[in-house]
């Protein structure tokens, strides 16, 4: 195998063992919008990091924190229900980043490699950022996740019972800004949404425990990328959008098997 | 009642945008004693019970809870996504860890043994709320705060609730504040009852208070006919927006 394949096999599977469990949380929390605003605002957080010379990542991580941040916020005003608000926090921060990127005439950036992901460009550096962010996304995931659980189940009857919900939620949110942006350059910042949720909705027929759910999703994402990039190879086609698709044929496969795992 | 209370709220308030929900609020419960907040939706009960539990701030009062009090809670819904593949054993253990044997123990005393292994997406209305009850019991709690226990619950499910929340309280001597729309059931299930329309509209024995006016011009005639009917002075009572509204003079009284 070559070694671009090789990296980009081991970039996906990192990606796709952190994203597992961590969807299976978001599909539980029905936070599939959240997520995927979260996404949208990848980009912008790309540029500010270009433009304060930092790494895109951290640029990533902290855009991604003041989303959801400003999100809180603008929910306690009860304005505007909360899927409109994301709907303009989502496009807001993608457009803003296509401006910001328009005025830095001095850099070049692939933006179909921002927007729809690289795979086959990963460098061994890269494979440092994702290997070492889905890792502490994953120690930290398994540490919390008696509360996060007890969280998502019930919030105010978690809170009753001793569970700082506030930091919880907020830790979680971090996670989340980490697997984007670790998963940007996988399947680029308008697919990684699907990365974490087809998985873990493909996992739920066959689970009958939420760990069960949230170690078959991994599963599954690392089976998707395994296929999504046999089949790129294969056909030409490009590799992010593939490994979307392969997860999605699993999901289509699990649903066609006769449901007698049920209850 | 001589008992050292567990729980005392004294005078509390609270607004949200400067909409009172609340006002001038106080209650006690003690231990072994079974006290029911009553009142019409909007009424802010569910305020008052977030705050009993340290989930909302009061603006005005205070909040005095016996120190070391374990509170055991049962919330009024639980919409728990479907995705999320859990049994009954799994859910009460995210309250307290506890052996298989503990859980099935806390089940059997609210009579839901046989649901210990089913998700809690397939159980009945009635049966889970046992299940929340049982997850309430392990933690061993002083003052069980119960919201709206009987909801989902068929009528004869609903009898069988209120005796075994009877039965908790004779077994265990704890404090029960309990909230509900049932009337009739509180009525004869509960030592104090308090009639909550953003103020306390009345409170006391449910005999007391059934023949009280605030409380039968807030639940009407239907509502407090079966229990007593009597008729006396009122003082104020409610517009449409639960706002009260003191009577001008006596007239006729």
């Amino acid at each position: 195998m070559d070694d671009f394949l090789l990296r980009a096999l081991l970039g996906g599977l990192g990606v796709a063992l952190a994203a597992g469990p961590l969807g299976a949380f978001i599909v539980w929390r029905r936070m599939a919008y959240f997520g995927d605003t979260l996404a949208h605002s990848g980009l912008l957080g790309v540029m500010l990091g270009t433009v304060l010379g930092v790494n895109p990542g951290l640029g990533v991580i902290a855009t991604c924190l003041a989303v959801a941040l400003a999100l809180v916020l603008l929910q306690r005003q009860r304005w505007l229900a909360t899927d409109t608000l994301l709907g303009i926090l989502a496009h807001t921060t993608l457009s803003l980043g296509l401006v910001v990127l328009a005025l830095l005439e001095t850099v070049r950036v692939d933006l179909v490699g921002y927007l729809f992901g690289d795979i086959l460009a990963i460098s061994t550096t890269d494979l440092y950022w994702i290997w070492g962010g889905a890792g502490l996304a994953l120690g930290v995931l398994v540490w919390l996740w008696r509360p996060l659980l007890a969280a998502t189940v019930h919030e105010e009857l978690a809170q009753v019972e001793g569970v700082a919900v506030f930091p919880v939620r907020l830790a979680f949110m971090l996670l989340i800004a980490i697997v984007i942006a670790v998963a940007m350059k996988v399947v680029g910042i308008l697919l990684i949404t699907s990365l974490l949720i087809i998985p873990a909705a493909a996992a739920r027929r066959f689970a009958r425990s939420p760990e069960g759910m949230a170690i078959l999703a991994s599963l599954l994402g690392c089976a998707a990328v395994g296929l999504g990039l046999w089949a790129s190879l294969r056909w030409d086609t490009p590799a992010g959008p593939s490994v979307v698709v392969a997860a999605t044929s699993l999901f289509a496969l699990g649903s066609a098997i006769p449901a007698h795992a049920r209850r | 009642m001589p008992a050292e209370p567990l729980l005392v709220v004294d005078n509390i308030g609270f607004a949200i945008r400067g909409n009172p929900i609340l006002q001038d609020v106080s209650l006690r419960v003690t231990g072994g004693e079974i006290v029911a907040l009553i009142g019409p939706n909007g009424a802010g009960k569910s305020t008052l019970v977030r705050i009993v539990l340290g989930l909302l701030r009061p603006d005005r009062g205070r909040i005095w809870l016996k120190p070391g009090l374990r509170v055991g809670y049962t919330p009024q819904r639980l919409a728990m996504d479907d995705t999320l593949p859990l049994t009954v054993r799994r859910f009460i253990t995210l309250g307290t860890p506890a052996p298989r044997d503990r859980v099935r123990a806390a089940l059997a005393e609210v009579g839901a043994a046989q649901v210990l292994d089913s998700p809690v997406q397939a159980i009945s209305g009635g049966e889970l709320q046992r299940v929340l009850l049982a997850r309430a019991l392990l933690r061993e709690p002083d003052l069980l705060v119960l919201d709206e226990p009987i909801q989902g619950v068929d009528l004869n499910g609903q009898y069988e609730l209120y005796d075994l929340i009877g039965g908790l309280r004779r077994r265990r001597g704890c404090g029960i504040l309990m909230v509900s729309h049932e009337l009739h059931l509180v009525m004869a299930a509960t030592d104090h009852v308090i009639c909550l329309n953003r103020h306390v509209c009345c409170s006391g024995h449910p005999d007391h208070v059934t023949r009280d006016p605030a409380y039968l011009s807030l639940f009407g005639l239907d509502g407090a006919r079966s229990l007593a009917i009597y008729h006396h002075h009122h003082n104020h009572h409610h517009d449409l927006h639960g706002t009260v509204v003191v009577e001008e003079t006596d007239a006729h009284g």
